[in-house]
């Protein structure tokens, strides 16, 4: 379980999964001053938000790459035969994917805090949010990944699949900024129930994607 | 000991019935050879017995730990073969993996190849790779899908002898094959 991961989280870094991840959440960050305009105190307000969507978009990008290639090389069928159950194969790669995407995508929010001014009363916040809402985000990853593997132009369907799924998690992420009560806690619980559901549902797709 | 027992199965892919009715049991030092036409379901037949596969009907049961070794290869191209090889004997958990891989490895006549990355391998010598990491597992039933396909004559070869020793040592085999394989006292399991 533990080689299975490190060598997810090797395998991600050593194909530049990290440069990329960190490359476009920076680049969707600097898309919304461009598109509504330098006002200093607009960008401060919607800066958390803007972080959460680019990590939303971010978590996304590596999904063709968590299972369908490990389905077609045969990867998933050596762990099964030596009886690791499909859920164990997802759970492990949640906790792999979370270890490679979490962290760069945390040191990219500290220069998106720079770039859209943020306080530091807000990217602690955010920083506290996406330490939260990141297993989450790992885990629909995955299974979003289990279950567009063997389609065809997985990426754009992994979009349609993932982000409605992804809604609540922004919700409650953009919520802690506001400084509602429980924010954080909320966020936590969301992260918790996608955490323990989707590896069982990542299982089945896994286990159908077989046959 | 009784290393695998298949009863009454039938194979089934995308709701159309390939076989059915098989029945096969292989004790220590056993082998069965499946044999057919293309698409006639052995590679789906294999795959039910390593429990890839939902049986459409009937039962298998496996005496042991199981190799398999099917169409791809399953090694990180990035990675050294070697490297590539230990990985899943650490998975197998078997003692000695180091020297377990790099024996494998000659068994196939690898060894000048075990820093060469995976992905510079030809057809040929993944198949003899995907081989190794078999012999390394030290499992006792051997499940493999069309073994010799790419392998040159002399591979071949090693891979019958390969198979003798495995059965000597009180292992047991189930091969599929279109091709000649010296596989001796073999159940054959024509589909």
């Amino acid at each position: 379980m533990t080689a299975l991961i490190w060598r997810d989280v090797r395998r991600y870094y050593a194909g530049g999964g990290a440069t990329l991840l960190v490359s476009f959440f920076l680049l969707v960050a600097t898309l919304f001053p461009f598109a509504i305009g330098p006002d200093a105190t607009l960008l401060a307000r919607v800066g958390g938000g803007v972080i959460w969507a680019a990590a939303l978009l971010a978590a996304l990008l590596p999904v063709e790459r968590l299972v369908a290639p490990d389905l077609d090389s045969g990867v998933i069928d050596q762990l099964i035969v030596r009886g690791r159950t499909p859920v164990t194969i997802a759970l492990a790669k949640v906790v792999a994917h979370w270890l490679a995407f979490a962290p760069p995508l945390l040191f990219a929010t500290l220069v998106a805090a720079a770039l859209l001014d943020l306080s530091a009363a807000q990217l602690l916040l955010v920083l506290a949010g996406l330490a939260l809402g990141t297993p989450g985000l790992a885990a629909l990853a995955v299974a979003t990944a289990a279950l567009t593997a063997g389609v065809r132009g997985a990426g754009a369907v992994a979009g349609l699949v993932m982000l409605p799924l992804a809604v609540p998690l922004l919700i409650f992420g953009a919520g802690t900024l506001t400084g509602g009560g429980g924010g954080l806690e909320l966020l936590a619980a969301t992260s918790l129930v996608l955490l323990v559901g989707t590896p069982i549902a990542a299982g089945a797709a896994i286990r159908a994607a077989l046959e | 000991m009784t290393l695998l027992a298949a009863r009454g199965l039938a194979v089934a892919r995308g709701g159309r019935w390939l076989a059915e009715g098989i029945e096969l049991t292989l004790e220590r030092g056993g082998a069965a050879l499946v044999t057919g036409p293309n698409g006639a379901g052995k590679s789906s037949l294999l795959r039910v017995l390593a429990g890839l596969l939902a049986p459409a009907a009937g039962t298998v049961a496996r005496g042991g730990r199981v190799a398999w070794m099917g169409e791809a290869a399953a090694l990180d191209p990035e990675r050294a073969l070697a490297e590539a090889l230990r990985f899943w004997a650490a998975q197998d958990d078997v003692p000695a993996a180091e020297t377990r891989v790099a024996a494998a490895l000659s068994a196939v006549a690898l060894d000048d190849l075990a820093d060469v990355p995976v992905r510079l391998l030809s057809t040929g010598q993944r198949r003899r790779a995907a081989l190794a990491r078999v012999v390394a597992s030290g499992a006792e039933l051997w499940l493999l899908d069309e073994p010799a396909s790419g392998l040159d004559a002399a591979a071949v070869a090693r891979l019958a002898l390969l198979l003798e020793g495995h059965r000597g040592a009180g292992g047991a085999a189930v091969v599929t094959t279109h091709q000649p394989l010296a596989l001796p006292d073999a159940i054959e399991v024509a589909l």
